[in-house]
């Protein structure tokens, strides 16, 4: 993979000369990324413990831990909140109010736009932890939400307990709508107005124009922009960790946090670690499928 | 930051007939008033750390002081609450945001200027790793950093953030370098300079607004990020301030609120600023992140 690996036998000094300014990269990311990896297979294959059996000696388990993963109800229950956390905050959230804002900023008065996008980014710049905080007072049973509803004469709510991974999937839309307004703003900027012009005097509407002209265009970056915020939301814990820790009762517990509650609270470093390379293959065949949805012209 | 906008609206300002005219201005109206209520609702949690913050009998809801004070701020500056933390972060973040950017500098020179049949596979596996969920490999690399006893150590934690934020730089990076004319340098080699030499004096100055970029995107991502201290960090001396924010509120028992909304804005302060600083240059990533070739 690296530079110095290849033909042209004749100068090889200079291929190393050229390549020197790699290692320095290379090092770091051979050690401290492509490591943990590969050291997590075989932490994957091993009964590894921080405590109690598998703390002293570790022993080779095989796929014991995948077994166990699969054959637990309460890791399926993660797997599914994972999907439905990625679903609702990427691919509706903010994949679609991002679209929504960049287009209403396309035709909105300039101010409304600038005041509108300040917010939105204000939003997104925040710490993990504040944003974290933020929900949680908002979302609390005598937080904002409520003083909000009681005002319109509606009944309280307490989504933390009672709908808590909707509770997250919001904080988490609120947090990450602003990437993909940007992305999308900045795909929109690069539509000539000259080919919708022409297709609204044609008598296309607003819809259709959408449809037919604009999002062919920007399929590119729409797929791009799904794909990252996908691997964005798939790694949540932070934020989900503040405002419920996982529950209540494993309500909102995603994978990230079930991972980490097998390997740290109940100390099961090897079963986490297996739950930790599904949740990494999840990621993978996430990026394929949209890789794969990529027209073949725009793939080189 | 609304520069992406304003091509579109000078050529919808033109339209052809009256009929089109009015149905614009509707349009703008209708837009307009979507926009400020979508801006409203994004900004009821933000009033609240704003509102909180300068009320010392603050609670969970929205409402204004009855007497605003500045005594939250005054509670929390102080070594244990306030200095260290953000001192630590400044340590942590700093050091690899530098080590990241040195690298990834370095890194993207010969990936822009030279062709080699490894390259593209080399910036497929970069592009890859961008995307990794860092959260997955935290195992791992906690087991790892506790057979060679690095776990608390805040170098550990600096060589780690900054090899888990070195992917996007580098594809960062090495867009930017692509927009440096090969002749400029070129005819610093015909003068006799090395290759370190030209990309140090001549690739370098030229890529700046670039590499500002690099440097703020990184720094922000790594001041605001909890899961890598929290898993690598342990001792109360070491932790930056989005983990001591997260051990705030068991610290004295019960929650005060109006000190933890302080210090929220404290923290949050820096990467705000930066922000604003570097404003509208900052979309340049964005418009990277939607031509990102797969």
């Amino acid at each position: 993979m690296t530079p110095t690996k290849q033909r042209s036998p004749r100068k090889p000094s200079r291929m190393m000369r050229r390549a020197a300014p790699l290692l320095p990269a290379l090092i770091l990311l051979l050690i401290f990324m492509l490591g943990p990896i590969i050291y997590s297979v075989y932490l994957s294959l091993t009964n590894k413990a921080l405590r109690g059996e598998g703390s002293a000696s570790t022993d080779f388990v095989g796929l014991a831990n995948f077994g166990q993963a699969f054959s637990s109800p309460q890791f399926w229950h993660s797997v599914g909140l994972t999907l439905i956390f990625t679903l609702v905050t990427a691919v509706i959230g903010q994949n679609i109010l991002g679209m929504v804002l960049a287009l209403l900023m396309r035709s909105a008065s300039k101010i409304v736009t600038t005041l509108t996008s300040a917010i939105i980014i204000a939003a997104w710049i925040l710490p993990e932890v504040v944003a974290g905080y933020l929900w949680y007072t908002f979302l609390g049973e005598k937080g904002s939400l409520n003083g909000l509803l009681n005002f319109l004469g509606l009944p309280s709510q307490d989504l933390l307990i009672s709908l808590p991974i909707l509770a997250v999937s919001f904080a988490n839309i609120w947090r990450g709508t602003a990437f993909s307004m940007l992305v999308y703003r900045a795909a929109l900027s690069q539509v000539s107005p000259d080919v919708d012009e022409s297709a609204q005097l044609d008598g296309a509407g607003g819809w259709r124009r959408f449809f037919s002209v604009t999002l062919p265009i920007i399929r590119r970056s729409v797929l791009t922009n799904l794909m990252l915020i996908t691997l964005q939301t798939l790694s949540v814990f932070g934020l989900i960790y503040i405002m419920t820790k996982g529950g209540p009762g494993g309500a909102s517990q995603t994978l990230p946090l079930f991972m980490y509650e097998q390997a740290f609270s109940f100390g099961q470093l090897g079963y986490g670690t297996a739950v930790a390379l599904i949740l990494l293959a999840i990621g993978g065949v996430a990026s394929l499928i949209y890789m794969k949805l990529l027209p073949r012209e725009d793939k080189s | 930051m609304s520069a992406a906008v304003s091509s579109t609206q000078v050529s919808g300002a033109q339209p052809r007939t009256t009929g089109l005219r009015t149905r614009f201005n509707s349009t703008k109206l209708v837009t307009s008033l979507l926009l400020l209520v979508v801006a409203l609702v994004f900004c009821i949690p933000l009033l609240w750390v704003v509102f909180a913050s300068i009320n010392p009998e603050a609670t969970l809801a929205v409402e204004w002081p009855k007497q605003p004070s500045l005594e939250n701020f005054s509670a929390i500056m102080n070594t244990k609450t306030t200095f260290r933390p953000i001192l630590n972060s400044l340590l942590l973040c700093g050091g690899a945001t530098l080590l990241t950017v040195v690298c990834s500098a370095l890194a993207a020179y010969p990936l822009s200027r030279y062709q080699s049949r490894a390259k593209r596979p080399f910036l497929l596996v970069i592009i890859f790793a961008t995307g990794l969920p860092i959260t997955a490999v935290m195992i791992p690399v906690y087991a790892m950093f506790v057979q060679v006893n690095l776990i608390d150590s805040m170098p550990g934690a600096i060589l780690f953030l900054a090899a888990s934020s070195l992917p996007y730089a580098i594809f960062l990076m090495k867009n930017f370098m692509d927009g440096v004319p090969k002749e400029i340098e070129e005819s610093a080699w015909t003068e006799g300079a090395s290759t370190m030499q030209a990309l140090r004096f001549v690739v370098l100055p030229l890529t700046r607004p670039g590499t500002a970029v690099v440097t703020i995107f990184t720094f922000v991502g790594m001041w605001g990020n909890f899961f890598v201290p929290f898993m690598l960090l342990l001792s109360p001396d070491n932790l930056p301030a989005s983990v001591s924010l997260y051990t705030f509120s068991s610290q004295y028992g019960q929650v005060a609120y109006g000190q933890l909304a302080a210090f929220s804005l404290v923290y949050s302060a820096p990467v705000v600023l930066l922000y604003l600083v570097m404003g509208r240059r900052l979309g340049v990533g964005f418009t990277a992140a939607g031509g990102l070739k797969g």
